[in-house]
């Protein structure tokens, strides 16, 4: 799990690349709360060979990489 | 990531057709958009600093915050945010300011002044991507300033209630404000217009996320050139418009508003480059974050804000190249206290880089 809520762009997407460049997890949970680090992490997810399902939360988003 | 966004070039082409528009209205050559100087003549109109030539209440700022403000309440992206090391912040800000000043220009009047010819920025242009890269290396040695935390609606509002308090002093009460008789300061485009094309801009900057410093920050970091093409789009444009109304200038010298100290234009920009990768954004992206409701941004502007008082009070900022009684050219640039300070940003940037990141924690484990 990342948790990227409060976090500016870049931000997100960089603690989504440490977490997928050292553990290479087949599946990995990400929360964000903004829309710009929703679109940014899930193009990076889906570039990085995953798929990606973006579901609404209470104060953002869920999105889950799967391979 | 490497697809264009139609949308980030469209902005790129408005801002840049914006600032030949308002450069035709009346604001200075090469500066119809220029984020830091707008927010120093604002200081100047406050009675923040005392540098007469600075001193207008620039509405293309407050249209900036509240373009943004009413295109995100509208797509409900506005969403009250704050407390990512607010005082870090703030201080990054007016170091900004000061490295700008030193320049005499924020990233986006960099890429106008390119657009104009202007050697001096292409050169600073050097140093800008060499403080977004030295940025960046500490982004990747985990450098951030914490999360922020979901705000109240009053915290979120205070950029775009200050906007509208500013605007109601322009129209309201005129006399409480200063405004320059020449220089830069005494030349604007009419206030409505201004105010309704800031509005535009600050409008689609939201919804593109146009950033002068993430073009470079994304491109070296992920290979993505998406807001980059935005930076291209208004130097293509600044230079068609430019070329059309015979403003265009290749030249180091005879620049509007600009100096061809060359050592300090670079370092000026390095100081905004890096210092803007470690906040999230250009001074433009700032302002726009700060009408979506993040009171960190909001600290950074008034920080930046601060920075430009600092910059005029101590005469830190840089003077343009000029002619003197004599029509010989007299080159400008910085003061000795201006070369101080600009040395002393740059340790300071690099203070909190350090102390921000994880640079000690990877010496800890390999000294356990």
């Amino acid at each position: 799990m990342v948790d990227a809520r409060g976090y500016l762009c870049p931000m997100p997407v960089l603690m989504v690349q440490k977490a997928v460049k050292e553990n290479a997890p087949q599946t990995l949970e990400i929360l964000v709360d903004d829309e710009c680090a929703k679109g940014n992490v899930t193009r990076f997810g889906e570039s990085q060979g995953y798929k990606v399902e973006v579901s609404d939360t209470d104060d953002g988003y869920k999105l889950v990489f799967t391979k | 990531m490497k697809k264009v966004n139609p949308l980030v070039v469209i902005s790129g082409v408005v801002v840049g057709i914006a600032s030949i528009v308002l450069t035709l209205l009346g604001n200075p050559k090469n500066m119809g958009f220029c984020i830091a100087c707008f927010e120093r003549d604002i200081a100047g109109a406050l009675s923040l600093h005392s540098a007469a030539k600075v001193q207008y209440l620039r509405p293309e700022i407050m249209g900036i915050v509240l373009g943004a403000f009413i295109i995100a309440l509208i797509t409900k992206e506005f969403k009250p945010k704050a407390g990512s090391s607010p005082a870090t912040r703030f201080v990054l800000g007016g170091v900004v300011m000061i490295g700008a000043l030193a320049f005499l220009g924020c990233p986006l009047r960099m890429v106008i002044r390119i657009g104009g010819g202007d050697i001096n920025a292409m050169i600073a242009l050097l140093g800008f991507i060499l403080g977004v890269f030295i940025g960046t290396i500490f982004l990747k040695k985990g450098f951030n300033l914490k999360r922020a935390y979901k705000a109240t609606l009053v915290e979120g509002s205070v950029m775009p209630a200050v906007s509208v308090a500013l605007l109601v002093l322009a129209f309201l009460a005129p006399v409480a404000i200063k405004m320059s008789v020449e220089g830069p300061g005494s030349m604007h485009a009419p206030v409505i217009v201004a105010l309704l094309i800031a509005l535009v801009v600050g409008a689609l900057a939201q919804k593109s996320r146009l950033c002068m410093v993430g073009g470079v920050r994304d491109a070296i970091l992920f290979g993505d050139f998406k807001l980059l093409y935005g930076f291209v789009a208004i130097i293509v444009t600044i230079i068609i418009g430019n070329l059309i109304t015979g403003d265009f200038n290749l030249s180091m010298y005879s620049q509007p508003v600009a100096h061809s100290s060359t050592l300090w234009n670079v370092l000026g920009m390095m100081i905004v480059g890096w210092a803007s990768v470690l906040l999230g954004g250009c001074p433009l992206r700032q302002l726009v974050l700060a009408g979506e409701g993040n009171g960190d941004s909001a600290v950074t502007v008034f920080g930046m804000i601060i920075g430009a008082a600092f910059a005029h009070n101590f005469s830190l900022a840089g003077n343009p190249d000029s002619v003197n009684e004599l029509g010989e050219y007299v080159v400008g640039g910085l003061s000795q206290g201006g070369k101080i300070a600009v040395i002393v940003c740059i340790v300071i940037v690099l203070i909190i880089s350090v102390v921000n990141s994880n640079l000690f924690k990877k010496e800890e484990k390999k000294n356990g």
